[in-house]
């Protein structure tokens, strides 16, 4: 497999079993996801968006075909194996921001540093860095209780990207917000993809958020029905 | 920020649960600690009994009298090192309802037979040659503030004297202590010979008589042959060692030790419920987070050891607590209990013992929540199916 794609899935299908009923997401899918990429995914609610994230992820398990990450077969690697490989490579971003309460703005950020080797000062200085990124700098020390949605999900974005993940994976992360606060949001994810080289894929009902992407991938009932270039 | 901040985060994220659990777990080692003391000091007599020690008493029961005569005949039996006797004089002093713990003795021959008791030799002198003369334990002097010299009157609920008078004039000369023997320094003790001139009734007359033999090897064939040798007279003998004794006589009053551990299990048990299902509540209620967590890249196993981190921290706290507060409550109420239980206080054993029993308390009801933590896949915790 080629290196230049980040994520290339082939053959892939996914089915739940629900009591006795076998319910298809997808069957013998195939995407190239190239590095640098920035990948919008939309269609109706069930048609699979959100298991191609986790899919993607390392969250769900496909129950057949193939991922791989940057040459690097994934589906195949035990829960341990993937929760490192997420924590290297991957950084997610979700509609509801998922910060946890009971820490400060940096202390969340901080949260995918504990898995690293990192010393403390070399922490807080990734966290600062990350903060200053999207422009919580001086928000450092505040919980979420006391920042508004898009704050919050700028916190959750420092806290993606802190580890320097090659990936971001982002599920409806403007579905919570207000227009001009999911216009910043999209800003710093550009920039993130355009700036700093990351791959993006975003989850979205929203045609404004998913025109900000490179191309657009429409999925419906499992299969992509149509993909746009937007660059 | 580290691993432990988060643990502590965690648990302090609602904090009156949190308290309320720890009321909870305090209350249950205040039980523990206090309840287990009691017991340790309860049957401190019977732990410190010498294995060479062992004491004769009439057959009907020990409250029935033997001969005077018997401590002598004991003495001079093959084996036999040293004996003494000891009558209970139902003594008190100023309140009768405060008994003494006040027995009539042979001073040389008790101090054979316990030779834990420490006594200045002056004192012991005095004792030993003035027969209105008592020893007093440290703990019994201290309660009613006797000095060596004091001249004090105690009373008999009991016996009489030939004038009438149920009280007896004393000199306190002899103030002992018994640092591996904590119940004997409750007792008083008087000559023998000035019980038998005195009282009107019951002269001549013992309620035990205790002896030390050679070696706790003979303690058996000693033991037959002192009632073998009493058989058939007035006053039949039953011989064990002092343990047994003690053993047979603190369970007159029930099985305490059986009482206290009930009570304890009983609390445990309901403390255990109630931790354990507050911690299942508290974990689910952040299983989005625990979700997300992993998705950052935290393993089942980094979530498992945090929830038992948690649980733990929570139950050692809460029995440090409840051990500490007992350790307060035993120290100033110790005094107080001298009359009923001598030497309570807060020993290392218990103390480790109550330490032990926090971390399986912790190991336990964190067991669960840990367990689901670390199943619990993340589409799952992020509520996607």
């Amino acid at each position: 497999m080629a290196a230049a794609f980040s994520f290339q899935l082939r053959h892939v299908s996914k089915r739940f079993v629900k009591g006795k009923e076998t319910i298809s997401v997808f069957d013998n899918l195939d995407l190239d996801i190239p590095a640098q990429d920035y990948v919008a995914v939309m269609g109706p609610s069930g048609s699979g968006k959100t298991t191609l994230l986790n899919v993607l992820g390392g969250i769900d398990h496909v129950t057949s075909g193939e991922v791989h990450f940057n040459g690097q077969r994934v589906d195949t690697l035990n829960e341990s194996r993937l929760s490192q490989w997420r924590a290297a490579n991957v950084g997610f971003i979700f509609q509801f921001y998922n910060l946890m309460p009971v820490l400060t703005a940096a202390q969340n950020v901080e949260l995918p540093l504990l898995l690293t080797k990192l010393g403390r000062k070399e922490r807080r200085r990734n966290v600062a860095v990350a903060l200053d990124l999207v422009d919580l700098g001086d928000r450092s020390k505040h919980y979420p209780r006391e920042m508004s949605g898009g704050q919050q999900q700028r916190v959750a974005i420092a806290r993606a990207i802190v580890s320097d993940p090659k990936v971001l994976l982002c599920d409806e992360p403007t579905g919570d917000l207000d227009r001009t606060t999911a216009d910043e949001v999209l800003a710093i994810l550009a920039l993130l993809n355009r700036e700093h080289a990351k791959t993006v894929v975003i989850v979205t009902h929203d045609p404004e958020a998913a025109s900000h992407a490179k191309r657009i991938l429409h999925l419906n009932k499992g299969v992509f029905v149509e993909r746009t270039s937007l660059s | 920020m580290n691993h432990a901040l988060l643990v502590a985060k965690n648990l302090g994220r609602r904090k009156l649960r949190t308290s309320l659990m720890l009321v909870a777990i305090l209350i249950a080692f205040f039980l523990f600690g206090c309840l287990e003391c009691f017991n340790h000091a309860f049957y401190a007599s019977e732990n410190s009994a010498a294995a060479d020690r062992l004491v004769s008493v009439n057959k009907i029961n020990f409250t029935m009298p033997l001969p005077v005569s018997y401590v002598e005949r004991i003495r001079q039996m093959p084996g036999v090192t040293h004996a003494t006797s000891q009558s209970w004089f139902g003594g008190y002093y100023q309140d009768p309802r405060e008994p003494l713990f006040m027995f009539a003795t042979d001073p040389q021959g008790y101090l054979d037979v316990y030779p834990s008791i420490q006594m200045a030799p002056a004192q012991k002198q005095v004792w030993l040659s003035d027969r209105t003369a008592l020893a007093t334990g440290r703990v019994t002097a201290e309660k009613y503030h006797w000095k060596v010299g004091d001249h004090i009157p105690i009373s008999s609920n009991i016996y009489s004297r030939s004038n009438g008078s149920h009280s007896w004039d004393f000199t306190v000369a002899a103030i002992y202590s018994a640092p591996d023997d904590p119940a004997r320094e409750s007792l008083v003790l008087m000559h023998q010979d000035y019980f038998d001139e005195t009282v009107t009734f019951g002269r001549d007359q013992v309620n035990m008589v205790m002896f030390t033999t050679s070696s706790s090897k003979l303690n058996d064939s000693i033991a037959k042959a002192i009632d073998a040798a009493f058989a058939n007279s007035p006053a039949e003998t039953t011989t064990d060692t002092a343990a047994a004794f003690n053993r047979a006589f603190t369970a007159q009053l029930g099985n305490i030790a059986l009482i206290i551990s009930l009570v304890v299990a009983t609390a445990f048990a309901a403390i255990l419920l109630i931790v354990g299902n507050t911690m299942v509540m508290a974990v689910r209620e952040r299983t989005r987070e625990i979700g997300v967590l992993k998705t950052l890249g935290f393993t089942g196993r980094t979530i498992c050891y945090q929830i038992l981190a948690e649980s733990l921290l929570l139950a050692v706290t809460g029995a440090l607590l409840g051990l500490g507060a007992a350790t307060l409550v035993l120290a100033t109420t110790s005094k107080m209990l001298q009359g009923f239980v001598s030497g309570m206080q807060m020993v290392p054993s218990v103390f480790a013992a109550g330490l032990g029993w926090a971390l399986v308390l912790g190991l336990v009801t964190g067991a669960v929540p840990a367990w689901s933590g670390l199943r619990l896949r993340i589409a799952t915790a992020l509520g996607r199916r």
